[in-house]
């Protein structure tokens, strides 16, 4: 490995608070519930264990005679567990059941694709079908407060779909379709991550999800409907060229620029849009974006883009210019 | 007690005999057991040398995997590290699970049991030394091939449980998945060698009067251990003859788009996986219900609470697979189901360790080194299963799946259920083993750095994964909270290892193996494996009348060096062991046994090789090496059912016992009847295979051949196990030219399975199925071509039925080899016809 990628401070992917503790919404806040109720429990029956094991090992021998029998074996090795094991079934089953509910008609839906090693994103139309659906990748925004149906699939290996603070993690399982619901309550940046190992830079496969108020969500969505906007400056407009000379776009589609059509990596046509790049890893601007073309390889090592290495630093500019005016 | 076989139980009261043993019976018994010297010492096949080195190579494999453990936590101690690159670490990770489980785990708890079983029964050897050893010698020379595929970067990169399609040879198109398909393939014929060895030598070689009432928790717990493994690792050779198939031939067991599906290799692996966690887990619980009575010096409280108990574990663990899978997307009915049996999966596990403690405050536990081991193993595994009991739930396990909590529960569970248990075994057996005990200094030097290195490293974990890091990342990214946490961990790896170091440095110092003159009861342990012994075990074979007999007549130990028990000496002049009833162990026979020989060792080594070569598609080379195995197998068969001298000897105080046991009573017949169950479980996984590849894409299915090939396939199969059972009963008659009917009789069942099975090839083809185009295709054709092999191995068998009729070693007295033979003709025509049925009838004639 060659230049490390650099940091990302802005984005609440994971450390302290731990992500998966710390719910934003209605479905993941029954799981820290339990997640404090199972922790609670395992911790009194680990003190038991530990006491009767004191008392096994150091104990008065009129308190030793007490426990060193069958009796022990009855009450704390079966008796006991059955009454807490059954009220956590209970308990967990109920929760399954409620967090594996059927999406509400007219519910937001988006299908995210896992793919090695990134995820492609679409925002289905209302039919559920992706005519006119807008493309994205890497980021999912979604309006705050309501719940949005996530159509989860793959398109080579099996990826887990994860956002630690909004809910559950899903696989992605070639062949077939997993619903997942998340809401997000409060506008703000979600980190995820793909936990299925999928092979090479699996560790570098993050995603984020955008939570936006319902109005700026709606002009947003309007935005990115649109065709890509033209250079505005003779850097970026050298940029386009540089794109189309390296032949970019038998792998990106910019919607509005010719040529670039290619479905094998990310939507780039509001690329500049996006809070990060690489499948977040790097915080979007011209100067990671510029790093990233260089040395792709280097900062995700065996992801499918290549290194431009043969690129002038010129070049380099130019085209990042261009993306990032792409918003 | 009611006699099981008609065995005078009146006759126990003979022993211990009174009087002089005869001049130069101890001579002639040492004579015939004493193990080859020099270059021979390869050929042999005592339990004293195979459980040594069988133990020693699982030693290594674990230090081996260990080393990797430590590369990777090097490469995670800080962010962004360059120590290894991705290639590489996801070749580690996957190395280290798969060594730790296949190489390390499994066969440590069979080395354990090659070593004591014998001596814990009071049996001479297992009942088929051979074949322990050909277990050995394949496990170890495979094994070191697949290990060393690491040095070449063609390791296995998948992760250990290899799931497709990223192990499919789209996504890995390099040779490193097959070295883990095929490496894996015979480490599970060497571990189903293992089992039916344990199961018959637990069921037929225990010392007469060792009722199952009286059979030692370590028995049991091999016991048990041995009967899953032969359930499970069924289910893993089908899945990885599935993906070997799916790699070689393409065809689309688990590939979507054609009618596979990826989860089919989940269902088929985790109903190995599963019970392969307490697989690992039931024989070191054994040990600690074995030690602990002994350190904490009182019989251990409930002894039948813990056997059912672990006959439950073993019962249960067969419903937990699923839960692996909990966030595929599964039914929510599923996950209620399969979400109660891993809640339940943990109540044994409870009895266990609460009988445990209950012995250690009835007694006085003893803080030395083995002591030390097992209170620090059951604090571990109880904290594991408490991780585990979270994850049964299925919300919880939303959470936490495949995130490095889940790597803090599985080491928490395996280091405390298992490791552990092992190194308080090495420190308690060692005595037995050898002329030393190791030092008591140095071990708890060892306990302290592992016990401590342990928590370091693994109790940080819980939070890494609940920060936000999935498992088999090869690195993370600075400023996300995650250094700290990780640079912990790896220090504790470092100190976990600085233990294990300290136990290799005190075994090399102060371990020197013995086949006698071993340290003896240092413990004070009251198991028949601290009796006086040598290479031949116990001088004499005790009668067993307590759990445990050295307590209760401390008269036993003079009395069986003294040989005034059971075969004292050599009855028929060669290496014997007493076969025993399953039930009440009472006298049947006297078995011989084999003697070193180089069959077994090159015929392990050719299949290793074998197996080896296949992986870069050598098929040349594997196919001279396969034919070289072959041979060696069948030279290894040649010597079985030998005429002896005598029909029946003096097995001791005048009791006459028969030299031979015929049909069901042999242990020859038991062991076939376990191979059969083995291939029984692989024939049902398919079926099972073959009805979950229909429900998800019924629409590609084509109908199948017409009717009357069903009935000529069919009948084929009835003919052939009809021959077989008419040439069993023609093989018996005393009469001229009935050895020569009944050969020709096996070369016509021979050839009327073979036309059966070619008759169901062709007509599926003719009816248009492609193993290639569909889920159908690719399971109606692995039918075929297991019964392909079946049919190979049939033809073998025929062809040394034939050869032993031309060299005239038939005799209706001796049929064992005619008996196992028909067995199988009979099963495998049997489950072909099954499939056949199935096939041609489900889906359309039956629904």
């Amino acid at each position: 490995m060659t230049s490390p990628p650099i940091s990302m401070s802005t984005e609440a992917f994971a450390g302290w608070p731990p992500p998966a503790l710390t719910s934003a919404g209605p479905f993941a806040a029954p799981l820290v519930t339990l997640s404090w109720g199972v922790f609670a429990m395992a911790a009194v029956v680990l003190l038991i264990v530990i006491a009767a094991l004191v008392l096994a090992l150091f104990g008065r021998e009129d308190l030793k005679a007490k426990i060193g029998n069958q009796r022990l074996i009855w009450y704390a090795g079966l008796a006991f567990p059955v009454v807490v094991l059954s009220a956590l079934l209970i308990w967990g089953l109920s929760l399954t059941s409620a967090l594996t509910g059927e999406p509400e008609p007219g519910e937001m839906r988006v299908r995210v694709t896992g793919e090695m090693w990134w995820w492609r994103v679409a925002y289905l139309n209302p039919e559920g079908g992706e005519a006119g659906a807008v493309q994205s990748a890497n980021e999912v925004r979604i309006p705050v407060g309501e719940p949005v149906t996530f159509e989860l699939e793959s398109a080579d290996v099996i990826h887990s779909f994860w956002v630690p603070r909004l809910g559950p993690k899903l696989d992605m399982i070639p062949g077939r379709t997993n619903i997942l619901r998340l809401q997000a309550d409060e506008a703000g940046t979600y980190g995820g991550q793909c936990a299925e190992y999928c092979g090479g830079p699996h560790a570098l496969m993050g995603l984020v999800v955008v939570a936006m108020p319902r109005d700026e969500f709606d002009a947003w969505m309007a935005e990115q409907g649109e065709a890509a906007a033209a250079p505005t400056d003779a850097l970026a407009a050298q940029g386009l060229e540089v794109f189309q000379d390296n032949g970019c776009g038998a792998c990106h589609v910019v919607r509005g620029a010719p040529g670039a059509s290619g479905l094998a990596g990310p939507d780039l046509t509001h690329v500049g849009s996006r809070r990060t790049i690489g499948a977040g890893i790097l915080p979007n601007n011209r100067g990671t974006l510029a790093g990233w073309i260089a040395d792709s390889q280097g900062i995700k090592p065996g992801n499918r883009m290549p290194s431009y290495t043969t690129l002038s630093g010129d070049e380099l500019q130019a085209v990042a210019a261009y993306l990032d005016g792409l918003e | 007690m009611k006699s099981e076989t008609g065995f005078d139980h009146k006759l126990y009261e003979r022993f211990p005999t009174e009087g002089e043993r005869p001049e130069g019976e101890l001579e002639a018994l040492e004579k015939v057991w004493c193990g080859p010297k020099g270059w021979g010492w390869f050929t042999a096949i005592n339990n004293n040398y195979v459980g040594i080195l069988f133990i020693g190579a699982a030693f290594l494999f674990f230090t081996l995997a260990g080393i990797l453990a430590l590369v990777m936590r090097t490469q995670l101690a800080v962010p962004d590290a360059g120590f290894v690159g991705v290639d590489t670490y996801n070749q580690l990770f996957t190395m280290h699970g798969t060594i730790m489980m296949f190489l390390f785990a499994v066969p440590m708890v069979e080395a354990l049991a090659v070593l004591l079983l014998p001596q814990v029964l009071g049996a001479r050897d297992l009942p088929f030394p051979r074949l322990g050893a050909y277990a050995l010698w394949a496990y170890l020379v495979g094994g070191l091939i697949f290990f060393c595929s690491i040095f070449f970067s063609l390791a296995p990169d998948g992760g250990w449980f290899m799931y497709p399609p990223l192990t499919s040879k789209t996504y890995s198109p390099g040779i490193n998945a097959d070295f883990w398909l095929l490496g894996i393939g015979f480490i599970e014929i060497s571990a189903i060698a293992g089992a039916i060895e344990i199961i018959v030598g637990v069921m037929r070689t225990r010392a007469p009067g060792m009722t199952l009432a009286k059979m030692p928790i370590f028995a049991w717990a091999m016991l048990i251990f041995a009967v899953m493994i032969i359930i499970a690792f069924p289910s893993v050779i089908l899945a990885t003859t599935l993906m070997e198939l799916e790699r070689l031939f393409d065809w689309p067991f688990f590939d979507a788009a054609r009618g596979g599906d990826p989860l089919l290799w989940q269902h088929l692996f985790w109903f190995f996986g599963h019970p392969e966690v307490y697989i690992i887990f039931l024989p070191a619980a054994g040990a600690m219900s074995t030690m602990i009575p002994v350190i904490a010096r009182h019989r251990l409280v409930g002894h039948p609470l813990v056997v059912m108990a672990m006959l439950a574990t073993g019962f249960i663990s067969f419903g937990v697979w699923s839960h692996h899978m909990f966030t595929t997307g599964m039914p929510t009915m599923s996950v209620g189901f399969f979400s109660a049996a891993s809640m339940a999966v943990s109540l044994p596990a409870g009895v266990q360790v609460f009988a445990w403690i209950a012995t250690m405050a009835a007694g006085k536990m003893r803080f030395n080194v083995p002591g030390l081991f097992i209170l620090g193993g059951l604090l571990i595994f109880v904290m594991g299963g408490l991780t585990g009991v979270m994850v049964a739930m299925a919300p919880f396990d939303w959470v936490v799946h495949d995130t490095y909590f889940i790597v803090a529960h599985l080491h928490y569970v395996l280091i405390g259920g298992m490791v552990f248990p092992v190194f308080a075994a090495i420190y308690y057996w060692t005595p037995f083993a050898g002329r030393r005990r190791l030092s008591e200094r140095t071990g708890k030097i060892a306990f302290w750095l592992m016990f401590t290195g342990m928590h370091v490293t693994f109790l940080p974990m819980h939070l890494t994964g609940l920060m936000g890091m999935p498992r088999r990342v090869f690195t993370y990214l600075p400023d996300r909270g995650l250094d700290l946490v990780n640079l912990i961990s790896t220090v504790g790896a470092f100190l976990f290892a600085l233990g294990v170091l300290a136990v290799i440095i005190d075994l090399v110092r102060n371990f020197r193996p013995a086949t006698e003159g071993n340290a003896g009861n240092v413990f004070d342990s009251p198991g028949l494996e601290w009796l006086p012994s040598g290479l031949y075990s116990t001088r004499s074979i005790p009668v067993v009348k307590s759990l445990y007999p050295l307590w209760d007549n401390p008269e036993l130990m003079r009395e069986v060096k003294e040989g005034r028990y059971f075969l004292p000496g050599t009855a028929t002049g060669e290496r014997e062991t007493l076969i025993t009833s399953p039930l009440n162990a009472e006298p049947q026979y006297v078995a011989r046994m084999p003697t070193p020989s180089p069959w077994h060792f090159w015929g392990a080594i050719f299949t290793a090789v074998f197996f080896m070569l296949l992986v870069p598609s050598a098929y040349g080379p594997a196919a001279v090496a396969g034919v070289i195995a072959v041979v060696c197998l069948m030279g290894w068969a040649w010597k079985l059912d030998e005429p002896m001298s005598a029909e029946t000897v003096d097995v001791g105080a005048g009791i006459r016992l028969p030299t031979y046991g015929v049909g069901s009573t042999s242990h020859g017949w038991w062991a076939m009847t376990i191979l059969l169950f083995v291939a029984g479980v692989v024939a049902a996984m398919s079926m099972f295979s073959y009805v979950f590849l229909w429900s998800r894409r019924p629409d590609t299915w084509i109908d199948p051949p017409a009717m009357w090939s069903l009935i000529v396939v069919v009948g084929g199969y009835v003919l052939s196990i009809a021959l077989m059972l008419g040439a069993r009963k023609v093989v018996r008659l005393d009469r001229p030219r009935m050895a020569m009917i009944a050969t020709g009789m096996v070369v016509l069942a021979w050839a009327a399975m073979a036309a059966a099975w070619r008759i169901d090839w062709v007509t599926w083809s003719g009816a248009g199925l492609d193993p290639t185009r569909s889920g159908q295709g690719a399971t109606v054709f692995s039918f075929i071509g297991w019964q392909g092999f079946y049919v190979i191995v049939c033809a073998l068998m025929t062809l040394y039925v034939v050869m032993r009729w031309l060299r005239g070693r038939v005799s209706p007295a001796r049929p064992t080899s005619y008996d196992v033979i028909t067995l199988f003709f009979v099963f495998v025509a049997a489950q072909a016809g099954l499939a056949a049925l199935l096939t041609r009838l489900f889906p359309g004639v039956v629904l």
